[in-house]
């Protein structure tokens, strides 16, 4: 039960891996760092998408996308956790969408990877020296086998009112 | 079927429907809300029964409602006895409904045992009556059987599919909750359900109700099928042989009229909403002895079929109002002069992204004392509060719930049901509604509903690659411009502006405002998108115009609600996202403060009353962000000076300019330019000499009347101004002019000062501009300024023994003009030997030499300020020498 294990390989187990001890990540990469979302709150995992820019918009707005007849908006992770944004646009981008209080998001990574279930022993609070930024947007970090996985505080994370300030 | 009838059934037994579930849930959990809730949907179906000509279901419902009003006030308690009462009452009126959808007419009998119940339980006599609680079973069960049900439906197969259907689903929980629940609402079911088999049999048949989530998931899939069908297209388009052409095309008007016929299930007239006014009305004006003349204009406009489906009871509320409350009854508005046909006008229109519905009448206005004793009865404010309110302010008022202040409770209205629903119902769609009163004039109610669900038809554009949605309508007109056209952009400094037909249009450039970038490449051709906002009307440069197309405004995520320059954004046909602009926004970056159309409309009024005293000013922005203006007649040009051609003399910037040496001023002295790239200046020409003002940015030049209030002794700033509903400080151009020259050269106002000393002037003129803007000048130069707006008032002065040594008067003045001033003024009186300079804008050879005939001293041009106070020396050291 200590096992990472891969649900997305195994349809039938999870469900019963998945109880209280156990919470499942879709997990994602942006330089080399991996990221993970609470799988319930991922609606549409995306490939590159023709985006629409939207002018005077902050910066971290990619633009809005079309999903299915809705408008979603695109934000770059990237320029929002301060990262340099990527030197060339290689066209290879993916995007987790996800819902918030009715409005659709779509957040732009590197690349995604799989779903992970993951043990609730494994998780750790914020090491405070952490920076305050990404304090800020994340819940917590897992530890795994051999890289580490921030959680990401997704209201937190398109909560654009309180950063405008800073 | 009478139309109104059928969707008289149709709604009201949703109603009951929604009216059983919400009692049991009443009796489980009293909470206000459900309560006002049921409250409301009785009340309704009262209500419009009355108009429907239906007494008997009216007085059923009218002594239901009696008893929940007691609920609603504390009265009484809500106990199963009670609700099982008003189940039993519900039930009456379903039968009487049933009967009436099989006969349009409502059954013989009548209903005492029932009210008789109901009244007692309305007055508290509730455990008296208690042995009549079992009573409802019989009175129910017995009476839709032996009438309705026989006649309307086969009998054996009724109670079956009853309990087959509906009672399990709905009921079991409510079993397990509560157990006396049950009991009560079982009886009251199984009559309900035998009514509810004919009835969908024979209205229900006409109209489907769907629910608008479906509506919406069909759009949404429509605007996919859409989208394929175009990439279908795109992939056919080149081989016109293809197999696939023909059905393809085929395909693609389908899914166009399919795409239309959803688009339209969404889109009601609001004249449907209103389709039932004219008989509640007609119906009223009936009942009360009154003449109604209803209006309704702008029945076609169309509105999104959720926003019309919420907007309708309040909608009825209102114009039921206005008819009791609103309107005096014929003999009183006789009595008082008024026409004595009361008018109702209802109007709905789309303005700046709202629709707009306006409900005004007439009538007697509200009366504010009621409603302030109203409030403090109730203890909403205090007295202290109350004085402090505005009439308008209390009238607010009668948005709170529970609010009335008819005297008494008629049938019509009077219980306080409307106008807090009203309110939360518009609230809930996003709108607002505003209330306006007069006494003894009328009411109105102005509802503003935003257009975000509704349709729009939209130009497309594009802009450095972007494309963009502009609602058509704010569009005036599309110009293309071409480098060699006649319709050619030319540029005051950096402020593009375009010839339009004898008139100059100011433009902005789409790729500025949204700072696009890449605006360097020069196009051979560019739109404008002539835009008009409220009376405000200009250009949108954009690189390429495209089709219109008819969108579906949707709000943008919250995130990016600040940007003020979109009003929403939507998904064209084909697929892409597209941000719509907001042409309200646009204007407002560009200084131009829209109002609502009234206050544009009066704006305009004011204009054209005061359009002599128009003055042209120059708004400029120079040392920190605020608005300066100087008077357009005082600058001599407007230039442009690289950077590098700026030398300096004595520390002091200058600049060759006209193979002269024009210094160079700043307006807080710092000298602080630009690095590189040109400096806008404004030269300023005194005589010989010249002077440049350094200014960050020219935003305008507007024509506008002026009101400068003075300001505090500030160097160089006459006062401020408020210029296209901003505050603007109007500068003292003066003060630069001996501030590039007064040092080098020696103030020219020193050789004047020692005759100005403690000398009086008498200014006349009739513009509070130069009176303004003259008086501070001459009292700077050490005069005792007195200033009068008209020859009347100067003459008056003379009269009343004032003494000057000296009078300024403009010439073209209302009333008694300048030249006929001075004839007065030398005519006779103490005045006869004061020099009097004579100050025009028309300062030809002629008019010098008319002043002089009449007696002027001398003339000067307006604006010319230096000649002005050297004639004035001159004047006055000429009198002294005499």
């Amino acid at each position: 039960m200590n096992q990472i294990v891969p649900a997305t390989t195994k349809q039938g187990s999870h469900e019963i891996i998945s109880t209280e001890d156990h919470e499942e990540f879709v997990t994602m990469f942006i330089e080399g760092q991996m990221f993970g979302i609470p799988v319930l709150m991922v609606q549409d995992v995306l490939g590159p998408q023709k985006i629409t820019r939207i002018p005077l918009a902050p910066p971290e707005v990619a633009g809005s996308l079309n999903l299915r007849g809705r408008i979603v908006t695109a934000i770059d992770v990237r320029l929002r956790l301060r990262l340099p944004s990527r030197k060339e646009d290689t066209g290879d981008a993916m995007s987790v969408v996800v819902d918030m209080r009715g409005e659709l998001y779509s957040l732009r990574v590197d690349s995604v990877g799989e779903v992970l279930s993951l043990p609730a022993a494994k998780f750790e609070r914020n090491p405070p020296t952490l920076d305050p930024l990404w304090r800020e947007f994340s819940t917590g970090i897992y530890r795994l086998e051999n890289k580490l996985l921030v959680v990401l505080d997704v209201p937190r994370l398109l909560d654009f009112t309180k950063s405008e300030a800073v | 079927m009478d139309d109104l009838l059928s969707e008289f059934l149709t709604e009201t037994g949703e109603s009951l429907s929604t009216l059983d579930v919400e009692l049991v849930k009443l009796e489980q959990n009293p909470e206000p809300k459900i309560l006002s809730n049921i409250f409301r949907l009785v009340h309704t179906i009262k209500g419009t029964c009355g108009f429907l000509g239906l007494p008997r279901l009216e007085t059923v419902a009218h002594a239901g409602e009696n008893v929940l009003g007691k609920f609603r006030d504390g009265e009484l308690s809500v106990t199963p006895e009670a609700v099982t009462l008003i189940l039993a009452c519900l039930d009456r009126i379903k039968m009487i409904l049933s009967h009436i959808e099989a006969t349009e007419a409502e059954p013989e009998g009548n209903d005492k045992d029932l009210i008789a119940q109901l009244n007692a339980a309305a007055e508290g006599k509730f455990q008296a009556a208690s042995p009549a609680v079992p009573e409802p079973e019989p009175v129910v069960v017995a009476a839709p059987i032996p009438e309705p049900v026989p006649e309307a439906a086969p009998e054996p197969e009724a109670p079956p599919t009853v309990a087959a259907t509906a009672p399990e689903p709905s009921h079991e929980p409510s079993h397990a909750a509560a157990v006396p629940v049950a009991q009560s609402s079982v009886p009251a079911l199984t009559t309900q359900t035998p009514t509810e088999v004919p009835k969908e049999s024979a209205v229900a048949a006409q109209t489907i109700r769907v629910n608008v989530e479906l509506l919406e998931n069909l759009m949404t899939l429509v605007s996919e099928l859409v989208l394929t069908r175009n990439q279908l297209l795109q992939m056919v388009r080149g081989n016109d042989d293809s197999e696939f052409a023909t059905p393809l095309q085929r395909l693609s008007h389908i899914t166009t009229d399919l795409q239309e016929g959803v688009m339209k299930t969404r889109m009601q007239p609001i004249g449907n909403a209103w389709a039932k006014l004219p008989r509640i009305v007609r119906d009223l004006s009936v009942e009360m002895n009154k003449k109604i003349d209803l209006q309704m204009i702008g029945a076609e406009t169309e509105l999104d079929r959720q926003v019309l489906e919420l907007i309708k009871d309040p909608l009825t509320h209102m114009v039921r109002n206005s008819a009791d409350h609103g309107l005096e009854p014929t003999s009183e508005r006789r009595l008082i002069g008024k026409p004595e046909i009361g008018k109702i006008v209802l109007n709905a229109y789309h303005e700046g992204g709202h629709i707009i519905i306006e409900i005004a009448d007439d009538g007697r206005g509200l009366n504010i004392a009621r409603i302030r004793q109203k409030v403090l009865a109730g203890g909403l404010a205090t007295e202290s509060e109350l004085e402090q309110m505005s009439d308008q302010q209390v009238a607010q008022y009668i948005f709170r719930a529970g609010f009335s202040t008819a005297e008494k409770v008629t049938s019509v209205s009077g219980r306080g049901v409307g106008m807090d629903v009203v309110r939360t119902n518009i609230e809930k769609i996003g709108g607002t509604i505003e209330l306006k009163t007069q006494q003894g004039k009328g009411t109105s109610f102005i509802i503003k509903i935003p257009l975000t669900l509704a349709i729009v038809s939209a130009l497309i554009v594009e802009c450095a690659g972007e494309r963009f949605a502009i609602p058509q309508i704010s569009v005036l007109e599309l110009v293309r411009t071409t480098a060699n056209s006649e319709h050619g952009i030319e540029v005051i400094n950096n402020a593009p502006v375009l010839r339009l037909r004898d008139r100059l249009l100011p433009l902005v450039s789409l790729r500025t405002l949204l700072r696009l970038g890449g605006g360097a490449e020069e196009r051979t051709e560019t739109f404008i998108v002539v835009t008009q906002v409220g009376a405000y009307t200009f250009g949108i440069i954009v690189d390429r115009v495209f089709d219109t197309e008819e969108i579906v405004v949707k709000p943008v995520a919250p995130i990016l609600r600040h940007i003020s320059m979109f009003s929403g954004n939507t998904i064209l046909g084909d697929g892409s996202v597209i941000m719509i602009l907001d042409p309200n926004g646009i204007a407002g970056s560009t200084g131009e403060i829209v109002g609502g159309s009234q206050a544009t409309a009066e704006a305009s009024a004011a204009r054209d009353l005061h359009a002599e005293d128009r003055q042209s000013l120059l708004v400029f922005r120079a040392g920190g962000n605020d608005l300066k203006g100087v008077p357009l007649a005082l600058v001599a040009r407007l230039e442009e000076i690289e950077v590098g051609q700026i030398e300096h003399s004595h520390g002091k910037p200058v600049v060759q300019y006209r193979g002269k040496l024009m210094p160079l001023v700043t307006i807080d002295g710092s000298f602080d330019v630009k690095t590189e790239g040109r400096q806008p200046v404004l030269v300023f020409a005194d005589r010989d000499r010249s002077m440049g003002l350094v200014v960050d940015e020219i935003v305008d030049i507007v024509e506008e009347r002026l009101r400068v209030e003075l300001s505090v002794d500030q160097p160089g700033l006459i006062g401020t101004a408020v210029v296209s509903g901003k505050a603007t400080d109007i500068i003292d151009a003066g003060f630069y002019l001996t501030q590039a020259w007064g040092d080098w050269f020696g103030s020219p106002d020193q050789e004047f000062q020692g005759e100005a000393e403690g000398k009086r002037i008498l200014l006349v003129d009739d513009s509070p501009f130069f009176r303004n803007l003259l008086t501070p000048l001459l009292s700077v130069a050490g005069y005792e300024v007195i200033s009068v707006d008209s020859a009347d008032k100067a003459l008056s002065l003379r009269e009343s023994g004032d003494n000057f040594d000296a009078i300024i008067s403009d010439i073209e003045m209302p009333g008694m003009n300048g030249f006929d001033f001075a004839q007065a003024v030398r005519a006779e009186g103490r005045w006869v030997k004061i020099p009097m300079v004579a100050l025009s804008s028309h300062a030809t050879e002629k008019d010098f030499e008319r002043g002089r005939e009449v007696g002027f001293t001398d003339y000067v041009a307006k604006f010319d300020r230096d000649a002005l106070l050297q004639t004035l020396a001159q004047s006055l050291s000429a009198k002294g020498a005499a």
